[in-house]
């Protein structure tokens, strides 16, 4: 679990990831958090962050987004079960997911600003980063912050720096009620699948496992009491993956513009060649000269 | 007044760019050709070398809107000095048909044109019109400022769209330098201010005309 290894880097030619025995992930139980954000604060520890000082806009929700200096937040949702009259408080952990297949990564213009590992993690290297927010762009997240101070990209790093020492995360450890486990990614989804019976056997049908194969998997997972309905928990997206936009921009449009420029300037040469310059001959300026005679 | 004799074995000379029209054209391309490395850089890691040319990544980054912001504003400087001047006109459709002619440069087969050809007219309309295009969707994808400005969807678009009017105009950029190159004697229009008389003969007679009624033409002084 402890090994390392880069199998990817961004704006570099690196195969697809393949996933293997190391694969690692964070299993988040949604039905198990009860808010009280001891992984917010373990975060903040273990990274050395500090947050700055907000404001009460009436929820709990504090702080009220992922900033460059909060990896994870909690986020609140009160949703009336219409189906039993309920008032449910659904409580999500909020972060990087450490997709598989990495919108951030694919959109990154700095080589080697953003890697991925072969256990899955995908992280940010702060020296190669250029601030120029295209991760926030390729995220099907919402999840990369560019800080206005160092103008560069800051994101959950699974604690990647732990995880290469044979340690779980620091948000796993302070969770008091295990509702963040972290494992092999084997490991992880026969826990869920536990879970989920569980959670069946006490009414939720919809129960199950948030694993999205839009982005190939995640390395993140939540156990979800409404699995049918992603959205409900602060907007998780219901089928997340690569926007067909970022797609086109770093696939047809690269290839195609760049053979358009290559065809014009050598199309130039060519024409060059053959036609030969196009000069003013002594003619044109006699002409020129009566011309002006004349006037 | 030059005399008479003296015109035959001297070329006459046509100012063609004052002063101020060459500096905001220089400003224009000198901008547009930093902006076109650094956006280059980004847009395709094989190039992401050019970095280097302006002090590393985040320097890159940093100054490319910048250089955008004194593009916009210089090329709007040449909007307004030759926007009358690019208007399309009939001997521009007419131009336009003898395309193979052009590219083949027999002139003598095409009409007689004035200031501008239908082909740098056309070079001037896609400028700036792309040139409106980056900028505005250059504001979006400004990260450090406009962050938060527009939806994540929105810049997504965005970006899609600056990627391909850079291409855009670097392909119409490729168009305009390679045309200054290929008809000699049109670089010194920009360099000097001024063409020879044959020049305008040859490629804007109309224009040539209107010159020597208003009596702008000079005979070359001696060295
Ligand atoms: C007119 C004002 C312009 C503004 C405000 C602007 C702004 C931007 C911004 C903010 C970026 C993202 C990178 C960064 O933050 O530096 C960018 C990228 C880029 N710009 Fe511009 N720009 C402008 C003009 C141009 C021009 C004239 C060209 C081409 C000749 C150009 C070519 C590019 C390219 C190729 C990219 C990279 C796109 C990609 O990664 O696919 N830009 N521009
Ligand atoms: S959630 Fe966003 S930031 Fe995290 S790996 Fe996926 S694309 Fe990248
Ligand atoms: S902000 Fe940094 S990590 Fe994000 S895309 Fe740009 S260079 Fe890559």
């Amino acid at each position: 679990m402890a090994t390392m290894e880069l199998v990817r880097r961004s704006a570099s030619s690196s195969p697809a990831f393949q996933p293997g025995a190391q694969e690692i992930a964070k299993l988040i139980d949604v039905s198990k958090c009860i808010g009280c954000k001891a992984c917010q604060a373990a975060c903040l520890e273990w990274n050395d962050l500090r947050e700055e000082v907000g404001f009460n806009d009436g929820t709990l929700n504090n702080p009220h987004d992922l900033t460059p200096a909060s990896f994870t937040v909690m986020r609140f949702t009160e949703w009336e079960n219409a189906a039993t009259g309920n008032l449910e408080f659904l409580i999500r952990k909020d972060g990087c997911m450490h997709c598989s297949d990495p919108g951030c990564l694919k959109a990154c213009p700095a080589p080697g600003a953003i890697v991925q590992y072969s256990n899955g993690i995908v992280d940010f290297d702060h020296d190669k980063c250029i601030g120029c927010g295209y991760c926030v762009k390729g995220c099907p997240f919402n999840i990369p912050r560019i800080s206005k101070a160092d103008h560069k990209a800051y994101k959950c790093t699974l604690c990647s720096d732990r995880v290469a020492v044979g340690q779980g995360p620091a948000c796993a450890k302070a969770c008091p009620t295990k509702a963040i486990s972290f494992g092999t990614k084997q490991e992880m989804k026969d826990l869920a699948d536990k879970r989920i019976k569980d959670l069946k056997g006490r009414g939720y049908a919809n129960a199950g496992l948030y694993d999205p194969p839009g982005v190939s998997g995640t390395h993140v997972m939540y156990v979800l009491h409404h699995n049918d309905r992603p959205s409900l928990y602060a907007g998780l997206p219901d089928a997340p993956k690569i926007s067909a936009v970022v797609e086109l921009w770093k696939g047809v449009a690269k290839y195609a513009g760049l053979a358009f420029i290559g065809l014009a300037a050598v199309g130039a040469a060519v024409h060059h060649i053959v036609a030969g310059p196009n000069k003013v001959s002594s003619e044109d300026e006699e002409n020129a000269v009566r011309l002006k005679e004349k006037a | 007044m030059a005399s008479l004799s003296s015109t035959h074995d001297k070329p006459v000379l046509v100012d063609r760019y004052a002063a101020g029209a060459r500096i905001n054209h220089w400003v224009t391309a000198i901008s547009f050709i930093l902006l076109a490395l650094s956006g280059l850089a980004f847009f395709t890691p094989s190039l992401y070398f050019l970095t280097g040319l302006f002090g590393g990544g985040q320097l890159a980054r940093t100054l490319h809107p910048w250089i955008g912001v004194v593009l916009f504003v210089s090329f709007s400087g040449l909007f307004v000095r030759f926007w009358k001047a690019n208007l399309w006109n009939r001997d521009d459709s007419a131009w336009m048909s003898k395309l193979p002619d052009v590219v083949a440069g027999h002139e003598e087969k095409l009409p007689e044109i004035g200031k501008y050809n239908a082909g740098q007219k056309l070079v001037f309309w896609g400028m700036a019109l792309l040139i409106l295009v980056l900028f505005a969707t250059g504001l979006v994808i400004w990260q450090q400022y406009f962050g938060a400005a527009s939806s994540i969807d929105q810049q997504r678009v965005a970006l899609l769209l600056h990627a391909a009017a850079a291409v855009g105009t670097i392909l119409i950029w490729i168009v305009h330098v390679y045309a200054a190159i290929w008809v000699r004697g049109t670089i010194q229009a920009m360099t000097r201010g001024n063409v020879t008389g044959g020049w305008g003969w040859r490629h804007h007679r109309k224009w040539l005309r209107e010159e020597v009624q208003k009596g702008e033409v000079k005979t070359q002084p001696a060295e």
